[in-house]
């Protein structure tokens, strides 16, 4: 065990594939001398060298769309996209072609590439550097959306995902990239992709929320200082959803309370609640509420803290909510 | 001060005129009597091919597809000199491409029947599926041949764009990951004059496509695509220099004798006289007058070939018609790796329909 940050997890991860398997690459922008702009990839390229840990040119469609190539012919690829805002050329190779290689050949082909971007707002960023986009993701068929909250889960998930057969969407909240230390094993491990993390038992309200969104909701909890019994559920894998833990939890509870940073309209959160009310109505005793991001572009530094759900506005609706 | 730090030049390769005349000096060896007759067989059975398809598609047999009457020397020329283990990455108009690379017939008349499952390439046969969006699989081919690369394999990569594929962004990310990585890659563009009905001429206003690879430090030829010789020529060429990190991309200059689909009309925007024109540069009638001069043909030999394609396209009609529906569930099948648990109730909605 060492006491490790996000960013060292992750590293931590990376490295221990690249061992392990000699078909994964690093690839994108930045990510070999210079580590990547976070420093996520520090020190690999000394270790790796650069043909498995590759400075590719700026060029985003260029980095997935030849990933995707790499991968239907037999290697590992773990692309790093910089800025979650600056994925968007990259769309058109994700959603149309890795979404769909296995589809299109009848699994003759597939893509089992990861695009790793650091995601999310609270750092007091430029433009394009704060966007929570998960929803766009989650919605295409034939991607998986992976989404960790803590330095244990980051590592144990990057590696599940490196391992797995589909092309997955890995967003890393950059908020807690070095917010959180914890006690990390050094060695090899991952964690189930699909499945939520009850972090929390509780029985008066479950609590969902994923990434930065789970400290968030922490902070709350630490506030309400036990005035309820409050159940938190960090979903970890956004697509596929894992509805059953988040079915039986409400089914006990009653009440429901979903966080996210992403804007309102259209986002998970609607998601969920709708799962909730199609299989669960009648063990409600109050509506489901969501805590989001507002339906605006995320502000610069100025405004930046009005934008990202805070823990009172996550209080707010378990008050609502309890007080139905 | 100023001089000049770069010039640059593109030749044009022409083997075989449009009135049968070949310039023997050119002629590549591989080209016995033997292998003409064949790479003439492979595009009358593709120009057959394509016009059956052609048919069963105004009969309601067929949905939508691009027909690729006019460019089978460009196809054929290019994916004969493919050793087995390379790589054809297509766009959406190469069948006789995949013809010639030994794709069952009737998996082609099955996807074009609206069913997927033609497009599972069998499993010694290393083709893409058909690419529909425009130009993005010209990344693919290059992940694919630099994955070649990485795995120290001999293979190399065939990839197929069009003209207005040229102007799309990811074409030159492709071109340029090429040249960086010196993957073991050939681009043919069949530059067949028209992206639906938009001119080459207001795709870009760069003298020739060829010259496009010049910027990314690969090399660049323009070739008489509707010269089957040349193309064979220009592309064993390029495979070989491929092999050793030096891509090529060829402009391979043909037209499209047809619609841009079979949902198009041509005729709106472009001129009989052009189409005419381009008809007398056929790409099969200037083989079959180079064999006849040569004396490796005659009508005989014609008759007996218009029979056995006849009878392949008519079997490949049998096998399609024998293939059952899929079972509605099939859609579910290839998304994951495993089914995610969302399809449990998906999948019976989808039977019930």
């Amino acid at each position: 065990m060492t006491v490790m940050n996000m960013v060292q997890a992750l590293n931590s991860a990376l490295k221990l594939e690249l061992q392990n398997n000699k078909r994964v690459i690093i690839m994108g922008e930045d990510v070999g001398k210079d580590g990547g702009v976070f420093r996520v990839t520090d020190n690999l390229i000394k270790e790796f060298g650069e043909d498995r840990v590759i400075d590719t040119p700026l060029a985003e469609a260029g980095i997935v769309g030849t990933a995707i190539g790499l991968s239907i012919n037999g290697i590992k690829p773990v692309c790093e996209i910089q800025f979650d805002g600056f994925i968007y050329p990259a769309f058109d190779q994700l959603i149309c072609h890795a979404a769909r290689m296995r589809n299109r050949s009848r699994g003759r082909f597939t893509c089992p590439l990861v695009v790793r971007a650091p995601y999310g707002a609270g750092v007091k960023a430029l433009e394009h550097h704060s966007e929570s986009m998960e929803a766009l993701y989650a919605h295409t068929p034939g991607l998986k959306v992976v989404i960790p909250s803590s330095p244990y889960d980051a590592k144990g998930l990057l590696a599940a995902a490196i391992q797995a057969d589909d092309p997955i969407i890995f967003l890393e909240p950059k908020r807690l990239y070095r917010a959180i230390k914890e006690e990390v094993p050094d060695k090899r491990y991952t964690i189930e992709l699909g499945k939520a993390n009850v972090i929390q038992e509780g029985t008066d309200i479950t609590l969902i929320a994923w990434g930065s969104m789970v400290f968030t909701a922490k902070q709350a909890i630490a506030q309400l200082a036990g005035k309820y019994s409050i159940e938190l559920i960090d979903l970890r894998t956004l697509k596929p959803m894992d509805t059953k833990t988040i079915l039986s939890s409400v089914e006990k509870t009653g009440r429901c309370v979903i966080v996210q940073e992403a804007p309102s309209s259209g986002g998970l959160g609607s998601e969920i609640s709708a799962r909730i009310m199609e299989k669960a109505l009648l063990s409600l005793k109050a509506p489901v509420m969501r805590v989001s991001g507002f339906d605006t572009v995320v502000p610069l530094a100025k405004l930046e803290d009005h934008y990202i759900p805070t823990p009172a506005r996550v209080i707010g609706a378990i008050e609502d909510v309890m007080g139905f | 001060m100023q001089k000049v730090i770069q010039k640059f030049e593109i030749e044009h390769l022409q083997i075989l005129d449009e009135k049968g005349n070949c310039d023997e000096k050119l002629k590549p060896k591989e080209l016995t009597p033997q292998v003409i007759k064949k790479l003439y067989e492979l595009m009358v059975l593709s120009r057959m091919f394509d016009e059956k398809m052609f048919a069963m598609q105004r009969q309601g047999r067929l949905y939508t597809f691009a027909q690729s009457k006019g460019q089978e020397a460009a196809d054929i020329g290019s994916t004969f000199p493919l050793e087995k283990s390379d790589w054809m990455v297509p766009y959406f108009r190469n069948w006789p491409s995949y013809i010639t690379r030994g794709y069952p017939l009737h998996m082609l008349l099955q996807y074009n029947s609206g069913d997927e499952r033609g497009m599972r390439c069998p499993k010694d046969i290393n083709c893409l599926p058909v690419c529909i969006p425009v130009g993005t699989q010209t990344a693919h081919a290059v992940g694919i041949a630099w994955a070649a690369k990485m795995k120290k394999e001999k293979s190399a990569v065939l990839c197929y764009l069009g003209d207005g594929a040229t102007s799309e962004g990811i074409f030159h990310e492709a071109m340029n990951f090429a040249g960086v990585f010196k993957v073991p890659i050939v681009f043919v563009c069949e530059n067949n004059q028209w992206a639906i009905s938009v001119p080459r001429s207001k795709q870009t206003a760069s003298e020739t496509l060829a010259q496009k690879a010049i910027a990314y430090g690969i090399n660049g030829i323009q070739v008489d695509g509707n010269d089957i010789f040349a193309m064979f020529l220009a592309t064993r060429d390029a495979l070989k220099n491929a092999r050793a990190g030096k891509p090529t991309f060829i402009e391979a200059y043909t037209y499209r004798l047809t619609d841009h689909t079979t949902s198009d009309d041509a005729k709106k925007y472009r001129s009989d006289d052009e189409l005419k024109q381009w008809q007398a540069k056929d790409p099969i009638s200037r083989v079959r007058m180079y064999m006849e001069k040569k004396k490796l043909w005659d009508k005989d030999a014609e008759g007996k070939l218009y029979k056995k394609n006849q009878q392949l396209i008519d079997d490949a009609i049998k096998k399609l018609e024998a293939i059952p529906k899929p079972d509605p569930t099939e859609m579910f099948d290839n998304m994951y790796s495993k089914d995610i648990p969302e399809y449990e109730e998906q999948k019976s909605l989808a039977v019930q329909q």
